[in-house]
């Protein structure tokens, strides 16, 4: 699904990212995890062609597609879809301007409502939205998007416990967690710090980025124990 | 000569406090000889499709008046329902001795040579009137329209909501399509009386060579309600206002929002002024400027003379293009102890976080600008015509494309 090749990312002259290497199969669902400020959100960002994040070298391959020079929307048409850690407030666009872009023709009211999203569709896009209610209107809007494969940057940082199983249960139905594994074809690469998304959807593998790359990888629940037990120096050392 | 007309003469080239200066000779005060059109039957498709943008629809149906002035001539006006006169300002004057005594009240004859030249050489203008309690459902209409190439229009205007009374007043102004240069003044004066309620939509789309000098007054009293909607999407030479709103009776409101668009080569300079002048009054200054590379002063000026008032000014700009200028200058002018003023201003380009925001949903940057613009310009103007929707809507796609 999505193949990543010796990705060199900087920001204002500033080197983040050096020598990615990166395979996500269909089907299947990775895990990021680094420290704050290791460059995690600006890897989703590169993928997703975002202009302050400037590639040195390397390539992005996506559904066989070089898409490495490719605007940002056309990487979301071929099915990219990207959860925002922060996602900008927009005033005057209403939340359901979006939605309905997201959507292309297909309708998306009954996920509204399922999902009790109808109070929120006339407000301004992320205008006084609460943390949690940010992280809900994302996912839904790539609930309604349809990706073939979601990015999602830090999906349940600042969700109650309540909303965490909503949370939890929406990106299942975004990776096809109901499928048996063989029949899945979503992936997705999830970021996360608490880890408390894995018990909703069993992720396939994990990392861990450090010092601009991805310095070890393993099952997740272990990497996350690691992490939890040595701290991640301890984790960038043995370099798995 | 009457005093009016004395003060008039003091001012004759005296230029304006703001905008630039137009020579006033270098127009023609001749105008087309335009005649009475009771079926619109002498608008060529062009010319309708023209004043459509600006919300004029050439029909006496749906309109509770209808009032059009080409150049110096009254081609149309009728008043359709009871409860509403609709006549040109000159009969008005005969008709009613109270009428000539509502002038230059709200705007000072001497102000500058605009409002002198008005006093001293006047074409026309019109007079509409709600009666008392009469509430007025569909809108007047109003157009004043140059159709002849370099002439100057002198207009004055009179709108009389009576007690308890509600009007809705469109008034579009144009120039015909294959006039470029000319000059617009327009001095007008309303009269909201004790709980009455006007809502006063105004329109404009010139000549690329046109200046417009508009001269506002307006006057509330308790309980009444203004609501002004000014839309100026369309290139223009220059455009310079000020109108100035004052609330004088207890419980008097005034809402006051405009959406301009500042194309190459437009120098535009618009403000609105809130005087509140009894307790509980509330007013509401929303501005929202977007220059594809003109230049645009938005001016806002709340003066609290009471306590017990409160009042909030809101100006947005939007730069699309790197020649573009957008000046805001929000005034709150506190004159006791008690008074509520706030104010908004922000000025800057479309964020690339915003684009980028919305392309990463599938939308291409086009269409990203123009639905950030189309929210940006997106102020609630109740009772817009169709048609007017329609041409906000288009100027918002053009307006996105190619930044
Ligand atoms: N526009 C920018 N200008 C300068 N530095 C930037 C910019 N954007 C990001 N950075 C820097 O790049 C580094 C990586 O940031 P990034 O947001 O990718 O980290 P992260 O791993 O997602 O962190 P967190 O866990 O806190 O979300 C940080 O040091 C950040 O300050
Ligand atoms: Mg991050």
């Amino acid at each position: 699904m999505l193949k990543i090749e010796d990705l060199w990312v900087t920001i204002n002259g500033k080197e983040i990212l050096k020598g990615i290497d990166l395979h996500i199969p269909a089907g299947e669902a990775h895990v990021l995890f680094g420290k704050n400020g290791s460059g995690k959100s600006s890897l989703l960002m590169a993928i997703m062609g975002f202009s302050h994040y400037t590639l040195g070298q390397g390539k992005i391959i996506f559904r066989g597609q070089d898409i490495t020079n490719l605007p940002t929307y056309e990487r979301a048409r071929l099915g990219l879809g990207l959860a925002f850690q922060r996602p900008p407030t927009i005033r005057g666009v209403r939340t359901r301007d979006i939605l309905t872009a997201c959507a292309g023709k297909r309708p998306y009211q009954d996920l509204v409502e399922q999902y009790g999203f109808a109070p929120f569709l006339d407000r301004e896009i992320n205008y006084g939205f609460s943390g949690g209610e940010i992280k809900r209107t994302e996912l839904l809007q790539l609930m309604v998007q349809d990706p073939k494969m979601v990015l999602l940057d830090e999906p349940e940082s600042g969700v109650d416990m309540e909303n965490l199983q909503v949370v939890g249960e929406i990106i299942g139905r975004l990776l096809q967690k109901d499928r048996r594994r063989q029949h899945r074809e979503k992936s997705g690469l999830i970021i996360t710090h608490t880890g408390f998304i894995l018990d909703y959807i069993n992720a396939d593998r994990a990392y861990i980025l450090g010092e601009g790359r991805l310095c070890c990888q393993g099952n997740p629940r272990e990497l996350l124990h690691d992490i939890k037990s040595y701290g991640y120096e301890e984790c960038a050392k043995c370099r798995r | 000569m009457s005093e009016m007309k004395q003060r008039a003469e003091h001012v004759r080239k005296k230029k304006a406090a703001f905008g630039p200066d137009v020579n006033l000779a270098e127009y023609s005060r001749q105008g087309g000889a335009w005649e009475y059109d009771p079926d619109y039957r002498g608008f060529s498709p062009e010319e309708r499709s023209r004043l459509l943008t600006t919300g004029i629809e050439l029909t006496d149906e749906d309109h509770a008046g209808t009032f059009l002035q080409a150049d110096k001539t009254i081609v149309h006006c009728r008043a359709q329902q009871p409860g509403v006169e609709v006549l040109p300002i000159t009969e008005a004057v005969r008709r009613y001795d109270w009428v000539a005594d509502h002038l230059w009240r709200l705007v000072a004859v001497d102000a500058d040579k605009y409002t002198a030249s008005t006093e001293l050489d006047l074409d026309n203008g019109y007079f509409i009137r709600a009666l008392p309690g009469a509430r007025i459902e569909q809108p007047v209409e109003s157009c004043l329209y140059l159709r002849t190439d370099g002439f100057a229009q002198h207009v004055h205007n009179l709108v009389v909501v009576e007690e308890g009374a509600e009007l809705h007043l469109i008034t579009g102004c144009a120039t015909h399509p294959g006039v470029v240069s000319g000059l617009h003044i327009g001095v007008s004066e309303f009269y909201v009386r004790q709980g009455g309620r006007l809502t006063f939509t105004m329109v404009h789309n010139w000549g690329e060579q046109v200046h417009v000098r508009p001269r506002t007054g307006v006057l509330v009293e308790a309980g009444g309600h203004y609501i002004s909607n000014y839309i100026l999407l369309r290139p223009v030479k220059s455009v310079q206002m000020y109108p100035t709103v004052t609330l004088n009776g207890p419980g008097a409101v005034a809402r006051m929002q405009s959406i301009l668009i500042a194309h190459p080569g437009s120098e535009l300079d618009v403000g609105g002024r809130v005087i509140l002048n009894a307790p509980r009054t509330r007013a509401e200054i929303i501005a929202r400027t977007i220059t594809t590379g003109g230049t645009s002063t938005a001016r806002g000026h709340l003066v609290g003379l009471v306590p017990e008032i409160k009042a909030h000014l809101e100006c947005r700009g939007l730069i699309l293009a790197p020649q573009g200028v957008i000046i805001a200058i929000p005034e709150l002018e506190g004159r006791v102890a008690g008074v509520e003023m706030s104010h908004e201003a922000a000025v800057g380009k479309i964020a690339a976080e915003e684009v980028e925001y919305l392309m990463a949903r599938g939308l291409d940057e086009d269409e990203a600008v123009s639905t950030i613009v189309r929210g940006f310009l997106k102020v609630k103007i109740e009772g817009l015509p169709p048609a007017l929707e329609e041409e906000m809507e288009r100027v918002i796609q053009e307006t996105g494309k190619g930044l």
